[in-house]
């Protein structure tokens, strides 16, 4: 079945199974590997695209169930490595083996977009279904209160 | 370090561990592979330079979030004396290194060793290409190589009648690479450093914040199709038949490949008995794995449980177990007021005074590394293309090679970010899979392993379990101990390392050993030995202080009375730390020391106990003391991420066993922490001895903070946790 995906700004038809999570469809049929698969029961976090400006699991979201709306991944974040995400990211050196960041980073984006100074509590709840085996959430809490900086100036 | 002579094409050997047994042998290979007009010029296997005096420095070692490719090219760029922004990493060839008698020493990249042992060979490396450097310029200026200093990417003399002449190591990089020294330059002392001790960002956190970083997963080969393979659900079972008819239909299916075992009880690192199956999506061959009919032979494991391990433990520790002695006959290498092990137990029947221990117990735990293990094999006629999760490409690539019969010439293991490590690389079967399926289906295949696959079949770190009972003199300090652990029949190691060489010094020790049956792989992992032994000993040593009277702080400082390593951490933890074990109802403070990996770490813990018994860890406070530490930017995201690991599995973790398989085997059911369970406030300090030596830092943080929080558990609540998960704990 053909469904046409606006990822990033961009529309792509493809001939997928409609059950076909989200995440393969942009990994495998569109190319886009900068997200990332890790527990496929949407446990992770891994795998975070935004949709239509909310932070969602495309490990088990059908890939149907996102034909039609607006879809953002870690390569439509910015042309240069420079949203005030990226920029916070880079400068407290956050990401460590990385495989998880780009779905932290979905995350912290979708948040600062609702929330433009998020409290602790706030940036728990938000960041909550992401998991990072090397740790970095002391770094990751630091840096979407420099980001929010960021975005100020 | 041993001063050295070396030529070029000759083998130079090294001393490199203290204890002076170790000898390393490091081959520079025929240079000039490039000398032509605007080409890179290799000076030695590390390392090449361009005209535009950009150095691409190599790195065997492989990068997982702790560092190599900035450690490495910063070690090689010391000596080298380059402008930092003038360094690029590249990967080593496995190949290269392989079919080069071990080119780069070694490849494997684990035990916290990459800078603590590794760095007299690659500091040797960068003065080796700045001598031959010299010794070009002097050559074409015509003046001695004396006259000739190398200094940021310039070299320069002061000439005679020429005045000041300059060039850039670009300009004399195809010279130096033919030059021959006679003798090679030794490397620099600490102190005269201008890059090491500074703190650098790592070269790869940019490709890291836009997803361009590519793992193996992410690895695409024309022609490409997918495979999802499955083990026997309970280790060591066996594959009886499948039924492949009753899924061939289904959409996108290609194949299914049988995965022969060739032993009867395979290594870690064999490919074990299982099926897979290939299709156009990963998506749509795991779908049909998850269906297709599979009969299983369960073998001896599958009357194997977490309870029935729990009971042959309990029973194995009731009765004494085998003594543990190291190469001296002692008990550990510090026991050096005399070790009496015989005494021991009669020295403890016979005491007015006896400390009895009740029994501490960690379960297994499991990498879950973020990426679950996956790997892409391209086997075509005269050459085989891999890429995969491993921690050392060249045990990878000869794996690869001992699975499809071929020379290791052809085989090339092609280097990838890895989504996480944490000894999870070592003893991995995933890039076999994918070669004997690309070899079957005569395509190119990725193998992605489900994270219910991962966890099921991961070498996992053991279960420990520990108990104690001690005599005590008239000070309140113990004259005899006995200690007793259970560990897995197969690493006793990840039950001795860290309790038979604790560095509390105790006139009477005995060290005991016992093993359970178990059929579930071990394999290396993040202090895998340290982090469970730590939490049973930190925890002893507060009941043994608190029996004899002392302060918990105290008690360790006397009990490693000249001893400057530790000595060093727990004064500055008396220091600095605010300690006190009394901080009023519902809160507590508790530390916890361990070395491993030659560096010693304590830990603060602050916590807050909640009305109904949730922990809440306030702080942690880290002093560690490695010796040298040459990027305190990156020991500090190492302290701060092996504490956090350790802790994740200390206060949710654990891994149940039933019927002989892992029944929790995904984040729902086998916990993380997350954002919201991490401590508000970590400090690391680094307290460098005067007596310097290299020491490791991607895990020593680990071993002593859960003894830490448990013991700050203790202080606020008055009760001992004496197993985790802490979390699950009735407080």
């Amino acid at each position: 079945m053909s469904i046409t995906l606006n990822i990033n700004g961009q529309d792509h038809s493809i001939d997928v199974d409609p059950q076909m999570p989200l995440l393969w469809a942009i990994r495998e049929t569109v190319g886009l590997t900068g997200t990332k698969f890790g527990c496929g029961i949407a446990q992770c976090g891994n795998c975070t695209v935004i949709v239509d400006g909310n932070a969602v699991r495309s490990c088990n979201t059908p890939v149907a169930a996102a034909a039609g709306k607006t879809i953002r991944t870690i390569e439509g974040v910015s042309e240069n490595n420079d949203h005030p995400v990226q920029q916070a990211w880079q400068e407290i050196t956050v990401p460590q083996c990385g495989y998880c960041q780009s779905g932290q980073i979905m995350s912290a984006v979708a948040l600062l977009e609702k929330s433009p100074d998020p409290t602790d509590n706030e940036i728990d709840k938000a960041m909550a279904g992401n998991i990072c085996r090397c740790g970095t959430y002391p770094r990751i809490r630091a840096a979407i209160h420099r980001a929010a900086e960021l975005s100020k100036t | 370090m041993k001063h050295m002579n070396l030529t070029r094409r000759s083998f130079m050997q090294i001393t490199t561990s203290a204890a002076g047994g170790l000898m390393v042998g490091i081959h520079f290979p025929s240079i000039a592979r490039a000398t032509g007009e605007g080409a890179a010029a290799e000076i030695n296997a590390w390392l090449t330079i361009d005209p535009d005096n950009i150095v691409s420095i190599v790195t065997p070692q492989t990068e997982m979030g702790q560092g190599a490719f900035t450690a490495v090219p910063m070690m090689v760029a010391e000596e080298l004396d380059i402008p930092w922004e003038n360094v690029r990493h590249v990967y080593a060839s496995a190949n290269r290194h392989v079919n080069n008698g071990n080119l780069y020493t070694t490849t494997s990249t684990g035990g916290s060793t990459t800078v603590s042992r590794r760095h007299p060979y690659m500091m040797q490396a960068g003065a080796s290409a700045r001598e031959r450097l010299r010794v070009a310029a002097a050559n074409r200026w015509q003046v001695p190589v004396d006259k000739v200093t190398a200094k940021q990417g310039w070299l320069t003399t002061e000439h005679e009648e020429q005045g000041t002449i300059q060039g850039t190591y670009g300009e004399f990089a195809a010279e130096a690479a033919a030059v021959t020294l006679d003798e090679e330059p030794a490397i620099k002392a600490y102190g005269d450093w201008w890059l090491l001790g500074r703190d650098i960002p790592r070269l790869d956190v940019p490709l890291k914040t836009n997803g361009t970083a590519t793992y193996p997963i992410d690895v695409s080969v024309p022609g490409m199709v997918h495979a999802a393979a499955m083990a026997c659900p309970v280790p060591e079972g066996r594959l009886v038949s499948y039924d492949f008819d009753a899924v061939k239909d289904m959409p996108g299916v290609i194949a299914a490949v049988e995965l022969e075992q060739v032993k009867d009880v395979p290594a870690f690192t064999d490919l074990r008995s299982g099926v897979a199956i290939v299709a156009d999506s990963w998506y749509q061959a795991q779908n049909a794995l998850a269906v297709m009919p599979i009969v299983w032979d369960y073998g001896r494991g599958a009357s194997i449980s977490t309870e029935s391990q729990m009971a042959e433990a309990m029973q194995l520790i009731s009765q004494p177990g085998a003594l543990v002695l190291n190469e001296d006959g002692n008990v550990g290498r510090r026991l050096d007021r005399g070790v009496n092990h015989d005494a021991a137990h009669g020295i403890i029947e016979a005491s007015a005074n006896q400390v009895i221990g009740e029994v501490y117990y960690r379960p297994f735990e499991t990498h879950a590394t973020m990426m679950p293990p996956c790997a892409v094999a391209d086997v075509t006629d005269d050459r085989v293309d891999v890429w995969t999760f491993t921690q050392d490409i060249a045990r990878s690539l000869n794996e690869v090679a001992d699975q499809l019969g071929r020379d290791t010439e052809n085989v090339f293991l092609n280097q990838t970010y890895l989504g996480g490590g944490f000894g999870g690389g070592y003893n991995m079967d995933v890039h076999r899979q994918a070669a004997a399926i690309s070899a079957a289906v005569g395509r190119p295949v990725k193998v992605i392993r489900s994270r219910e696959e991962d966890v099921a079949q991961d070498s996992q770190r053991p279960p420990v379990w520990g108990t104690y009972k001690a005599a005590l003199g008239e000070d309140g300090l113990p004259e005899a101990l006995v200690t007793h652990f259970v560990g897995d029949e197969k690493f006793p190691a990840f039950s001795q390392r860290g309790v038979a060489n604790m560095p509390y010094l105790v006139p009477s020790r005995r060290h005991e050993y016992s093993a359970v049956q178990n059929h579930i792989p071990i394999g290396y992992h993040r202090a895998p030995g340290a982090n469970s032994t730590g939490f049973i000993v930190e925890q002893m040593v507060d009941e043994l202080a608190q029996a004899g009277g002392w302060d918990p702080l105290e008690w360790r400082i006397k009990m490693t009375e000249g001893n400057e390593p530790w000595q060093r951490v727990l004064l500055a933890m008396k220091e600095k730390s605010g300690w006190t074990t009394d901080m009023g109802r519902g809160e507590g403070m508790g530390i916890g020391v361990v070395e491993s990996h030659g560096t010693v770490a304590g830990c603060v813990a602050t916590v807050a106990i909640s009305r109904r018994g949730q922990i809440f860890i306030d702080k942690l406070d880290f002093y560690i003391n490695s010796g040298y530490v040459i990027n305190p930017l990156g020991a500090r995201e190492q302290a701060e991420s092996s504490a956090i690991w350790e802790l994740s599995h200390a206060m949710f973790g654990g891994l149940v066993i039933r019927d002989g398989r892992i029944v929790n085997t995904n984040f729902d059911s086998y916990q993380m922490m997350k954002m919201p369970d991490t401590p508000p406030e970590i400090e690391v300090h680094l307290e460098m001895s005067e007596d310097q030596w290299w020491g490791g830092l991607g895990e020593p943080t680990g071993p002593p903070t859960p003894p830490a929080v448990a013991n700050a558990i203790y202080y606020a609540t008055g009760k001992r946790i004496r197993s985790t998960p802490l979390a699950k704990a009735e407080l």
